[in-house]
């Protein structure tokens, strides 16, 4: 499938693509990795009048690792992620989940701001940064705004992005050292979208009883999802079988998916239950 | 109706000044604008493999990208690797282990391949296996490509 025609301008600042993107009302798109715009595109699906080539801003290629966390810039690629020598220590289940995203040549072009953007129910970036409290900086002619990222999914591929708006950096707060995580995922191919998936997290207190769980969900309703009720199941209590179990039923009931060409809802409903179990087996160690 | 903008792409180490429709998909650059049709077309919209390419050395999909992306870039394509009678080392362990029926995904699967090679120990099948996941083949069941593929890594650990 050939693409629709479009104009294509490819800015060297940041400044000059929000006027762009203003001047265009919403008729224009952001390229960044294109990794989902173009087949979005070959199918019809998207059909901009124009096309503004992020691949000049090279300021949103940064990747910082400090004190109060990892700040990730928008044009940073899978590969760069997985490829950063701090980052698995910095934020392993970031790595871990990135692990997961596509193949080999979509993780060499896909980025962080184009998955964040594009906003699929089932990708792992969205889960990631709902379950991690993430905040997204964007900029517009109104100036800059951070979201947060619980604030930041609207639905499948809508976010709280306006249409002047630009993704710069996503911010991962700290990862303390002693913090215990797992992430599953369940697709019937390796490198396909994710049926379901579990991403999850908590600090271990003294007793090594369950302290400020983050359970997220992945591919089971129209955006990311924290699962409180799972939380408050294994809050204040020892990962034994009978908490993981109960924590399992929890995830099950706390969501409702619905029937799509991939999978039944009552499938989805059953399988992140079996996502969360493992990802917790697997925090738990 | 856009209008075209001069690029400039080196491809297989040399340079072509062109000027391009921002829509064309740098795969149809390659096969129709510059004639090289050993890049392969499969479904056109980033499952296949089948036209895989290196871009400034990284494998990508070259039906997800714009040729004019590609401005100022450094393209690899599978006619770069060798020709018949001249095969690189990688072509003659597919020819050597079977690693091809019917020929389609052969150029993407080559050219992923490489870029794997070229940045990863690779100590298991597996990892080759996960490496080479984004390419489709209908035809032989995989085994004789990771086969293949897994010659080359055995033959240079063999002789650093």
């Amino acid at each position: 499938m050939k693409l629709p025609p479009f104009e294509y301008a490819c800015p060297a600042t940041i400044a000059e693509a929000v006027a762009l993107l203003a001047a265009h009302n919403g008729e224009a798109k952001l390229l960044a990795g294109g990794q989902s715009l173009l087949p979005m595109l070959a199918f019809r699906v998207a059909a901009p009048s124009l096309l503004v080539d992020l691949g000049k801003l090279s300021e949103l290629r940064q990747i910082r690792v400090a004190d109060e966390g990892v700040t990730i810039g928008a044009m940073v690629r899978w590969r760069d992620v997985l490829a950063h020598a701090q980052l698995h220590a910095a934020h392993p289940l970031l790595v871990a989940a990135v692990q997961h995203v596509a193949h080999h040549q979509i993780r060499n072009r896909g980025t962080i701001g184009g998955s964040l953007a594009h906003a699929d129910p089932a990708a792992e970036l969205p889960g990631v940064a709902v379950t991690c409290d993430a905040d997204i900086t964007v900029v517009g002619r109104a100036g800059e705004r951070v979201i947060a990222a619980r604030d930041f999914f609207r639905g499948p591929l809508m976010t709280a992005l306006k249409a002047d708006e630009i993704i710069t950096e996503v911010h991962l707060p700290a990862w303390p050292a002693r913090r215990r995580f797992g992430f599953c995922e369940f697709a019937r191919r390796r490198g396909d979208f994710a049926l379901a998936a579990a991403a999850v997290f908590y600090d271990p207190d003294g007793a090594g009883h369950v302290h400020n769980a983050h359970i997220g969900a992945i591919g089971v309703a129209d955006a990311p999802l924290r699962l409180a009720q799972v939380e408050l199941v294994i809050n204040g209590r020892a990962l034994d079988d009978a908490t993981i179990a109960r924590a399992e039923a929890a995830a099950s009931a706390a969501v409702d998916p619905a029937d799509d060409i991939h999978a039944s809802g009552a499938y989805r409903k059953h399988l992140i239950g079996v996502m969360v179990e493992r990802a917790l087996r697997s925090a738990a160690g | 109706m856009s209008g075209t903008r001069d690029i400039t792409v080196t491809v297989n180490g040399a340079t072509y000044p062109v000027s391009v429709e921002p829509r064309l998909l740098l795969v149809d650059f390659l096969r129709h604008t510059l004639g090289l049709t050993g890049t392969h077309v499969g479904c056109e919209h980033g499952v296949c493999g089948a036209c895989t390419v290196l871009v400034d050395g990284d494998s990508a999909r070259a039906c997800l990208m714009l040729a004019i992306q590609a401005d100022g870039r450094s393209i690899d394509t599978v006619e770069g690797l060798g020709r018949i009678g001249q095969m690189n080392a990688l072509q003659e362990s597919f020819h050597t282990h079977h690693a091809l029926q019917c020929g389609f995904c052969t150029p993407g699967m080559l050219m992923t391949a490489t870029d794997l090679l070229q940045k990863y120990p690779l100590a298991t099948d597996d990892d080759i296996r996960r490496g080479l996941s984004g390419n489709l083949c209908r035809c032989t069941g995989y085994e004789h490509i990771v086969r293949a593929v897994r010659a080359v890594v055995d033959k240079r650990k063999a002789a650093p």
